[in-house]
């Protein structure tokens, strides 16, 4: 079984966002980066399915070279060889295309993401690239196990709910939360992840379809009105009274 | 020229988030100097789209096929395709649904469309431009994004359009898209709908509140739901909370969980890891209960109380009962 698994090099879940002067894109200086979570439930997942069935596991990042330390992590945790598609993404459109040109090459069985990234978002890059190719999208999923050889039973979110669904192969999914426990590399990972193949590749011509004008930050808050927890009931009034929520 | 919705249903009913992209579509269309035209899909009743003229929508296109009662993408993508087509639609309107967000994209890539999810304001349409302002950095910042194509699709974050409630009734017609056996090859084998608690889905939440580790242990998870109870909220919880199954992974507010935008979000012993608070940061208006007054959330509150979970939450649900009467 070949899987593909798309990961996105996003700022560290803790990081302050700031952006450039001109507020037209964002501030990478002293930001760290980590492999984007929800990329992680898929890649661990990924790497129990072949561990579990055989087959192989590749990494796909579109992004610039600074990810790459990140697409090592990837191949150090077990994935087998790494695509690194050389551009800045701008926006989903381009990045679904850019996997879309990857994939119809290489005829993978399943492509998995995280469900969004923890920069942008956008929840689009998956569903974008199943209608690309043309093969069924599920997302977002939390649950992923073979039928048989051919056959894959997902189980996915829905607003209320979950719903089991069967696809044939090939197909795409996003995946979140519990799907897998996302791994530490060790020490013999992290070693051979260093002769593992990534390959760097040009992008494949795509245009943007959003364009990024502008970015801002929320409005500071007024600060917090502490109630005296003895008359704890006093801020039921408030929020009815002076917030207006209740 | 015209401004397409796409609204969801849910028990027979117009789910809330989808009366919100009702309402955003209308004041597009306002905008624009056009009409409205919501289109649905499964298990809606007639008179709930007809009612959708209370949020300015003139026509509902409703395909009652019953194999579109579950979501199958293929499916939705093709009826919503040709609802746009016959009314010449340049504005697509979803709420930021999982299905919303999922039909958009797919949408966006069939009808050569421009994209925006979680949008949080009305377009600026200046000069003949649309651009709109979404969420990004998991509701740490917000960018303003120019669509550049002929059509504009948008997903409306939850909760970030107030629903109008106008005169007026929208009249019903029936689509078909000629659908296929190979559009529902992902139709889904089973569905289980979660158990509500008091019918509120987190998601669509106006009130939530939220427990975390200062609870001690799942015993004690009915403080959080009598309050719930009490204010018609949904329950939630932090993620060291779902990851000791305490509280179902469904419930897990934060980064990598459920991001959640209600009216009043109420953190109960959780104290405010900067994961969780970017699962909630745009809320309303938040309400900390911690014992540790250093708890980093109480930055991010508007009101706070610096007590223990087991004295205070009784003292709330008391209160509350009491606003009742």
């Amino acid at each position: 079984m070949k899987i593909l698994v798309c990961i996105s090099n996003v700022p560290d879940t803790t990081s302050k966002i700031n952006f450039t002067a001109d507020s037209k894109a964002f501030d990478k200086n002293g930001v760290q980066f980590v492999i984007n979570p929800w990329d992680e439930y898929a890649l661990t997942r990924a790497i129990e399915l072949k561990e579990a069935k055989g087959g192989t596991v590749t990494v796909l990042n579109v992004g610039e070279a600074d990810a790459e330390p990140n697409i090592r992590k990837a191949l150090a945790i077990g994935a087998d060889d790494a695509i690194r598609v050389n551009a800045n993404p701008t926006d989903a459109f381009f990045v679904a295309q850019q996997i879309t040109a990857v994939a119809k090459e290489n005829n993978y069985d399943m492509i998995l993401m995280g469900k969004e990234s923890i920069d942008y978002n956008g929840s689009q890059v998956h569903s974008m690239v199943g209608e690309m190719l043309g093969i069924p999208s599920v997302v977002p999923a939390f649950k992923l196990d073979m039928v048989d050889d051919s056959t894959a039973r997902l189980e996915r979110e829905i607003e209320g709910g979950k719903e089991v669904v069967e696809v044939k192969l090939p197909f795409v999914a996003s995946a979140q939360q519990p799907m897998s426990e996302p791994r530490i590399p060790n020490m013999r990972g992290i070693m051979t992840a260093r002769t593992k193949p990534l390959a760097v590749r040009e992008p494949v011509s795509a245009e943007a379809k959003a364009e990024y004008v502008n970015y801002s930050k929320p409005e500071k808050k007024g600060g917090v009105k502490m109630i005296d927890p003895e008359n704890a009931g006093e801020l039921i009034t408030l929020l009815r009274n002076e917030a207006k929520v209740l | 020229m015209s401004v397409l919705v796409f609204v969801e249903g849910l028990n027979g009913e117009i789910k809330k988030s989808s009366l919100e992209a009702a309402t955003y579509g209308s004041q597009v269309a306002q905008q624009l100097g056009t009409t409205t035209t919501a289109v649905a899909i499964g298990d809606v009743q007639e008179s709930a789209l007809a009612g959708l003229g209370a949020q300015g929508v003139s026509k509902v296109l409703y395909d009652s096929d019953s194999r579109l009662n579950q979501f199958v993408a293929d499916a939705y993508v093709k009826v919503i395709a040709k609802a746009v087509e016959q009314e010449n639609a340049t504005v697509l309107v979803f709420s930021n649904s999982n299905i919303g967000a999922a039909v958009g994209a797919k949408l966006a890539v069939r009808l050569n469309g421009s994209l925006a999810t979680n949008v949080t304001s009305l377009p600026k349409t200046d000069g003949g431009s649309f651009t709109v302002t979404r969420g990004v950095f998991s509701g740490k910042a917000f960018a303003d994004v120019a669509l550049t194509s002929d059509l504009k699709i948008v997903a409306i974050k939850k909760n970030s359009i107030d629903i109008t409630s106008g005169e007026g009734t929208a009249t019903v017609e029936s689509i078909s898209a000629d659908l296929t056996d190979a559009d529902f090859a992902a139709t889904p084998k089973e569905t289980v709908m979660q158990d509500t608690n008091g019918g509120v889905l987190l998601p669509e939440a106006e009130i939530v509140v939220s427990g975390g580790r200062g609870l001690k242990g799942p015993e004690n998870w009915h403080l959080i739901e009598d309050l719930a109870k009490e204010l018609g909220a949904a329950t939630a919880c932090s993620k060291p909370v779902s990851d000791m199954d305490w509280r179902p992974h469904h419930e897990h507010v934060g980064q990598t969980g459920i991001t959640v935008s209600p009216n009043l979000y109420i953190a109960v012993g959780i104290s405010g890891a900067i994961q969780h608070l970017a699962g909630v940061n745009s809320s309303k208006v938040i309400v900390v209960i911690n014992k540790d007054p250093e708890a980093p959330f109480f930055k991010a509150a508007d009101y706070g109380i610096v007590g223990d979970a087991f004295e205070v939450v009784p003292k709330l649900i008391e209160a509350a009962k009491a606003l009742d009467k």
